[in-house]
């Protein structure tokens, strides 16, 4: 065989194992890369198609401005919420000690209920906390005390915040479970003896380990909060002024009657989840490294 | 050493009631149609409506479409990154987790934009080029959930020692491919497969928008409208999620025993 | 009275008893190894003197203080662990240091101990290195040097070079011999490799099924074991059943062939079966005369291991096997011919219980 015969079928070889690959990249790039782009780009043109920064400037009109925060504050609420409660529910399932079955069962509720979001959640917590809810009428009923006249209301900023902890606290659960069984006993054991309490262990060896995993998951349930329409949309309508759903209405009708302003909200939404994302990713690698 | 377990069970216990009473909540409202008894009039009414047998039936079809779809995309390229392009792996693990990273939102609005009648391939012009167009956006959801699941079961087997065997007996691609790989990540193609039936079946943003008769948005549809059937539809949606969690489980534990007595 | 102090020392999980009446009293400086195979209880005893199990039953004293019921962080005592159990977010310096600074020591205290426990270690230039930067073999080291940081009074060492290889194991090992015998800190190694413990021990305590089987510096352990777990598990020994055919005369019988043992027929009746033991070196092909005991078998198998040649002798019941040096300018023996092999009287080691 010749060297350019070798060179040949070594090309040959190449082409054929980039062929493999080829429909999971055309359909990456029908379906994620080039509609992403699309918005992109079109947020920084006019209708005619000209380069502007008009459609940056207009996203800090006070009305979008008001529902990105809000959209913010929602997910920043229901995620640093279900990161502590779901990171005490992680510990009590796998270092509290408890019978064998909670744990288990701990995982698989949390395996559904993290999948348990959208329209159908929106009607449990409507059917529990809504102005006839079992728990309002209870409460009234039993306690003489009624909810909705301390300023309560399912509709609205705290509503939605209580409603998304019910994905928030098992996702974080489910993820921080594998996180909680990397810590080895060795290390408890080894500060133990070397004479530290079980407080200076949490502080300097446990929480500094989980720390990424921790603020990492946390970043991931806000994007998480921050990318979901479905549960506020059947919860509160367009009641509340949440970015997503601001989107969801100007698809629907052009709302803001300016199609690439409409772009320019996208492309604010993408900036965030993916800032929070991309975060979560470095976070992560950072925390495997060390638990190797 | 000897610690106090009353701060594990307190944690628990909250957890157990704030979980479980919107559930028994929800359950309870769904009986309460007719006036002064408990009845199931709300799911006679539901599982009768000619509307939920349709919407239901639609969003299952597309859930399998998309499992297929989903699965014939994936396996073939998760093989083939493990079996002869490496390098390429951080790239196709970062474009599976786009989907996590881009809000489905964000991406519909992008489909309805570039597959508009108008445009150079108008998947939104008909219904069928429609339907077409929500089993790949499901696929693209569902893209972050099976890629990890089928990749975890690659890792299992020996693809590359698989392969050769299969080529030393005289096995060409397709038959490798679809009577070797693919029975042997038949467990994890099937977790991911429940998991994006799970999704899939109450989808209500990318279903809505491209305005597709499915569950999704037929769920929405009677909240706005009826008192006690949308709590009959919550229970009947968290029994099809819990469905498709249980049989992950019990595929996945099938799996173990078998390897186990392997 | 004896710096460690382990009385009557049990443990127990549920019904199921795995550390029995454990008796040890340890020297200050003396360095002791718990051998046996696992599950023998050797590393949950070394966890009660460490306080991460609680004795069922029993007393533990350090320095003549009873530290039975103190948790392990009032305890001032050093662990190694098998898996090096580093603490991952932290430098090799902050590593040695935790201890110290757990206890609130000075910053300036804490530095230059850390600089001395790394020279001690020989890794003086790794302080500001993290865990997974490290070989297994420096990560071990670490270990040890926080462990000995805090100047404990007791060094416990559980499995510590099990998970290296083999070459790094005899390197490692020497050294911390070399450290421990520098500090003089009294150490209690936990192992299941017989040569580690044989090669490192003042004493070894070998330990089977939650029980103590024999306690005895490496010589006595090696060659004189008492029972038969012992003899089995330190070497190679060859076991052979044995009728005693005149205790008074100390005469046993192998397969009808009657030979002498000077050892360990003290209360024996005549009839008796009994087990008895032959280091495969202590046997020979060649007679050199004079008072020794000889039987005559068949050659069975011969396996060339490159500078010893070891040949297996059958008799009836019983076999033996005996290892000759190789030499070059002599064809091994062919199986089959008729051999007598001869071994000293003082060689036969008779076991204690029962031949099973």
């Amino acid at each position: 065989m010749t060297a350019l015969s070798i060179a040949r079928s070594r090309l040959g070889q190449v082409s054929w194992s980039w062929l493999g690959v080829a429909p999971f990249f055309v359909f990456a790039l029908m379906f994620l890369i080039l509609p992403t782009g699309f918005l992109m780009v079109g947020a920084f043109q006019d209708a005619g198609g000209n380069f502007t920064l008009a459609n940056i400037a207009h996203l800090f009109q006070p009305s979008i401005l008001s529902a990105y925060w809000i959209s913010i504050e929602v997910s920043a609420v229901s995620a640093i919420a279900g990161a502590v409660i779901g990171f005490f529910l992680a510990y009590a399932g796998v270092l509290g000690g408890l019978p064998r079955w909670i744990r288990p069962t701990l995982m698989t509720f949390s395996g559904v209920a993290s999948n348990f979001a959208g329209v159908p959640l929106a009607f449990a917590f409507l059917a529990t906390l809504g102005r006839v809810g079992l728990v309002t009428a209870l409460l009234v009923k039993y306690f003489d005390f009624n909810l909705y006249s301390t300023g309560f209301n399912l509709l609205s900023f705290s509503g939605l915040a209580l409603t998304y902890l019910y994905f928030q606290i098992p996702l974080m659960v489910l993820i921080m479970t594998p996180a909680l069984d990397g810590l080895k006993r060795d290390w408890r054991e080894a500060a133990s003896i070397l004479g530290a309490s079980s407080w200076q262990y949490w502080r300097h060896v446990a929480l500094p380990v989980l720390w990424p995993s921790l603020l990492g998951t946390t970043l991931l349930l806000f994007a998480n909060a921050f990318g979901a329409v479905a549960t506020a949309y059947a919860l509160t309508g367009s009641s509340l002024n949440i970015v997503t759903i601001l989107l969801y209405a100007q698809i629907r009708g052009d709302v803001l009657h300016d199609e690439n302003l409409g772009y320019a909200l996208a492309l604010g939404m993408i900036l965030i989840t993916g800032l929070s994302n991309l975060a979560y990713i470095w976070l992560r690698t950072r925390s495997e490294k060390w638990l190797r | 050493m000897k610690r106090s377990k009353l701060g594990p069970w307190l944690a628990i216990v909250i957890g157990a009631i704030y979980f479980l009473v919107p559930l028994i909540g929800t359950f309870e409202f769904s009986l309460r149609m007719r006036r002064g008894e408990y009845s199931f009039d709300a799911y006679r009414i539901v599982l009768g409506d000619p509307q939920f047998q349709a919407t239901f039936a639609y969003s299952t079809c597309l859930a399998l479409a998309t499992i297929l779809v989903g699965a014939l995309l994936v396996v073939p390229t998760a093989y083939w990154i493990r079996l002869r392009l490496p390098g390429l792996r951080p790239v196709v693990e970062f474009i599976t987790l786009l989907p996590l990273v881009i809000p489905a939102i964000v991406l519909v609005f992008g489909y309805l934009r570039i597959y508009n009648s108008s445009s150079w391939l108008p998947l939104t012009a008909s219904d069928r080029a429609t339907d077409l167009l929500l089993t790949f956006s499901y696929v693209t959801l569902a893209l972050p959930y099976m890629y990890r699941a089928v990749d975890t079961g690659l890792r299992a087997i020996d693809v590359r020692t698989l392969t050769e065997a299969a080529e030393s007996l005289g096995a060409g691609w397709p038959t490798i491919l679809f009577r070797v790989i693919f029975p042997n990540v038949r467990v994890a193609v099937l977790s991911g497969a429940f998991l994006t039936f799970a999704i899939v079946i109450g989808e209500f943003t990318m279903a809505s928008l491209l305005d597709r008769p499915a569950f999704g948005p037929y769920l929405q549809l009677i909240g706005a409208n009826r008192a006690y059937e949308p709590s009959a539809l919550a229970i009947i949606a968290f029994i099809v999620t819990w469905a498709c969690m249980g049989l992950i489980q019990v595929f996945g534990r099938g799996a173990r025993m078998a390897a186990e007595t392997r | 009275m004896a710096f460690l102090e382990i009385k009557d020392l049990r443990k127990a999980f549920g019904p199921l008893s795995v550390v029995q009446n454990f008796e040890l009293a340890v020297e200050g400086g003396e360095f002791v190894s718990f051998l046996g195979p696992s599950g023998c209880g050797k590393t949950t005893t070394l966890r009660m003197v460490a306080g991460f199990e609680q004795p069922s039953a029993g007393t533990i004293r350090i320095n003549g203080r009873d530290v039975t019921g103190l948790r392990p962080n009032q305890r001032n005592v050093g662990m190694v662990f098998q898996s090096y159990a580093l603490f991952p977010n932290m430098t090799v310096a902050e590593n040695v240091g935790f201890g110290l600074k757990v206890a609130r020591r000075p910053a300036a205290e804490i530095g230059a101990r850390v600089e001395e426990m790394l020279r001690l270690i020989k890794l003086p230039t790794l302080a500001g290195r993290y865990p997974y930067q490290l070989s297994g073999g420096q990560q071990q080291r670490v270990a040890l040097a926080r462990a000995l940081a805090i100047k404990p009074q007791v060094l416990l060492l559980d499995e510590p070079l099990s998970a290296l290889d083999a070459k790094i194991r005899v390197a490692l090992r020497e050294e911390i011999r070399s450290v421990q015998r520098k500090l003089g800190i009294t150490t209690i190694y936990v192992t299941h490799d017989q040569e580690e413990a044989l090669s490192m021990s003042d004493r070894i305590v070998v330990m089977n099924e939650g029980r103590v089987e024999q306690i005895g510096t490496p010589f006595e352990i090696y060659n004189y074991p008492r029972t038969r777990f012992v003899a089995s598990f330190v070497g190679t020994l060859n076991i052979l059943r044995a009728r005693v055919t005149d205790a008074g005369q100390r005469r046993i019988a192998i397969d009808g062939q009657e030979i002498v043992a000077r050892r360990g027929l003290d209360g024996t009746a005549s009839g008796e079966l009994r087990a008895v033991a032959l280091r495969p070196e202590a046997v020979s092909l060649s007679d050199p005369g004079g008072e020794r005991n000889r039987l005559q078998g068949t050659i069975e198998d011969v396996s060339f291991l490159g500078s010893v040649v070891r040949i297996r002798v059958r008799f009836k019941e019983n076999a033996i096997s005996l290892d000759t040096f190789n030499n070059p300018g002599l064809a091994p023996p062919e199986p089959g011919r008729e051999v007598t092999v001869t071994f000293a009287y003082d060689d036969v080691l008779v076991l204690e219980g029962e031949a099973s």
